[in-house]
């Protein structure tokens, strides 16, 4: 009476049939794709490159006529492509810095979790020392020595953020370290490093998601105010920040190198929120744990 | 005869607990499992009751190595576990298992059924061929009544009971010689209760296995156990072959948990009415001096208060700590008179 093997249905899948029927979630994924998309091959397809400067048409409006969309800025750039171009950086910055402190947090946080005990004390307490150093003074000084450069933003951005990561992983490795399964798994002689592979981090990734796509928007704006103050990207590259930054220079005479950009961040914004909620609904920790 | 495969002497657990605030914080004790021995040989079941708190599941860790014991030694087949370091504690680990009291907190809810059982294969034979580990998987599942074909599900897919086969085809998976039962079916229902404890008898004959059995509830022990240890407040009370104990026990706390047990017929229920307990177990901070359960026994006399009995040996192979053993006759039927 051998019976062919039924398929299981894991708490991923689960969590994923669940997330699929949050409408403002899929709506927000699916916005966020076509702006990576577009974002990605945009400025490949336009007529214009980010850096060319059309003296006919400087503070032109948005027109068709023109051939600029978006309109132009001050020295006749098209305000459309520099938007695009600026998403990339943008986009970047936030996945590559999300990553980076993922990486980083999760391993810091779940080591010292389950070590515990004298080797957690030392490793949080160099968080805490970390955490009290000011942000924008361990900014300004990486500007200094080493020169604007990007990826001194996804250094700094990412030593910051990893810190808030290891936290919550600590936290939640506290809390998996005394589950019966994980004792189970020592009784059976399982390894440390195997307990905390297979047994911990799983169980604490839907937290961990749900935190890095909030982180995501996060560090999107973080890198805005950078820019904003002057310590973020350099021209010819852009970003959003820094569009928002030069069109708020022009806001009365020409609102539209204000208005596209700001709305561009502001929708990707909105979309990593609705997305980190649905998750956080669809992986909802009530679940289990 | 002497074919011993654990023998736990002497073990104890103690908790330091930190209490107070900034400036005058205050050590206590808490004596979890204090002073228990005991022998265990080749295919025997030990049970172990006792009330809530009173170390029973403290002492299976201790055993096992996963709480570091204060004082004691827990010999297996001659050698002192609790003298190994981690890593040979950790080999050791493939002869002693356990099975946990809840039986879905006790699995991974994102591993498969297959993985779990697996991963003692995988954690002792690293190279072992991914085929013979799912042959060896699908066999266990059936030796515990499980369809193999269910190798791909997930936990959250089960029941409590079947989760409690997966719980037990985990911990046999690697042929262990002992295996230790922590309450395995207080969290089940009755019918589902009676299914696992045949189970687990069937394959502790079947395989010839070394148990302890835990439990709060005498009648869920009666059925597995060959001896019977009685804790009370970290210490052993009784140590007695099943059918003395419940014939005839020696301890006045066994009496009175013999007595607890509910009997299906009201006009025996009604005979025996009386039954002895009153009050609480003492905090575990400040045990009793003397003898701990002088507090409530009913045939307390002087030298209760002040002497600690020791667990000393009876006729029959039978162990207690009371020094009134001999003068008490607390068979089940008769009214117990020295009072």
């Amino acid at each position: 009476m051998e019976l062919g093997d039924v398929k299981g249905r894991s708490p991923w899948e689960d969590a994923w049939h669940r997330l699929l029927k949050n409408r403002a979630a899929v709506t927000s994924a699916i916005i966020m794709g076509v702006m990576v998309v577009v974002v990605v091959l945009g400025p490949m397809l336009s007529p214009w490159e980010g850096d060319f400067t059309d003296w006919d048409h400087t503070f032109s409006p948005p027109s068709f006529a023109t051939g600029h969309w978006f309109g132009t800025d001050a020295v006749g750039r098209d305000i459309l492509v520099r938007t695009l171009e600026g998403g990339r950086i943008s986009l970047l910055v936030g996945l590559v810095a999300t990553l980076v402190s993922l990486a980083i947090g999760v391993t810091y946080g779940s080591v010292a979790g389950y070590y515990g005990g004298y080797t957690d004390r030392v490793m949080m307490r160099a968080v805490d020392i970390v955490y009290a150093m000011p942000f924008m003074f361990f900014v300004i000084l990486l500007m200094v020595v080493f020169g604007r450069n990007i990826f001194l933003i996804f250094v700094a951005i990412g030593a910051i953020n990893w810190l808030d990561m290891a936290r919550i992983v600590r936290g939640q490795t506290l809390s998996l370290k005394n589950t019966e399964f994980v004792e189970a798994a020592q009784a059976c002689g399982v390894q440390r490093r195997d307990i905390i592979v297979r047994h911990i981090v799983p169980n604490l990734l839907g937290v961990v998601i749900v935190y890095a796509t909030l982180t995501i928007p996060q560090v999107i704006l973080v890198e805005s105010f950078l820019s904003f103050l002057g310590l973020g990207v350099q021209e010819p590259m852009s970003s959003w920040g820094a569009l928002v930054n030069d069109g708020a220079q022009d806001l009365e005479s020409a609102p539209w190198t204000l208005i596209f950009p700001a709305l561009v961040l502001t929708v990707t914004l909105y979309c990593f929120n609705y997305i980190g909620d649905g998750l956080r609904d669809a992986l909802d920790p009530k679940d289990r744990l | 005869m002497n074919d011993v495969v654990l023998r736990v002497q002497d073990l104890a657990v103690h908790y330091t607990v930190y209490e107070g605030g900034l400036l005058r914080s205050r050590e206590r004790t808490i004596r979890a499992v204090d002073g228990v021995s005991f022998d265990l040989r080749a295919g025997e079941a030990l049970g172990i009751v006792g009330e809530s708190g009173c170390g029973k599941s403290t002492l299976a860790r201790a055993i096992l190595g996963l709480i570091r014991p204060t004082r004691g030694r827990v010999l297996w087949l001659g050698e002192n576990l609790t003298e190994l370091d981690e890593e040979a504690l950790r080999r050791k680990r493939r002869e002693l298992q356990i099975v946990f009291q809840d039986p879905l907190a006790s699995l991974n809810p994102r591993m498969t059924v297959g993985d779990i059982i697996a991963e003692p294969l995988w954690t002792f034979f690293p190279k072992i061929a991914t085929v013979q580990v799912e042959e060896r998987v699908r066999g266990m599942m059936k030796m515990v009544g499980l369809l193999p074909n269910q190798i791909n599900r997930y936990p959250h897919e089960f029941s409590g009971g079947q989760c409690q086969r997966i719980g037990i085809a985990r911990a046999l998976v690697l042929n262990p010689r002992l295996i230790i039962c922590d309450e395995p079916v207080s969290a089940l229902d009755v019918s589902i209760q009676a299914q696992i404890i045949n189970l687990l008898q069937d394959l502790q004959r079947k395989l010839n296995l070394s148990l302890i059995f835990i439990a709060h509830d005498l009648s869920v022990v009666k059925h597995i156990s060959d001896r019977v240890m009685v804790m009370y407040l970290g210490r052993s009370m009784e140590v007695s072959q099943q059918e003395h104990l419940y014939r005839r026990p020696l301890h006045p706390y066994t009496n009175a948990l013999v007595k607890a047990v509910p009997i299906p017929d009201p006009r025996l229920a009604r005979a025996q009415h009386e039954t002895g307990l009153t009050g609480d177990m003492p905090s575990p901070f400040n045990p009793p001096e003397g003898c701990v359960f002088h507090t409530r026994c009913p045939y307390t006399v002087k030298r209760c208060r002040i002497e600690v009995p020791a667990l000393r040996r009876m006729e029959n192979d039978d162990w207690v700590a009371c020094h009134r053993a001999e003068d008490l006759d607390l068979s089940i039927g008769k009214q117990a008179k020295l009072a």
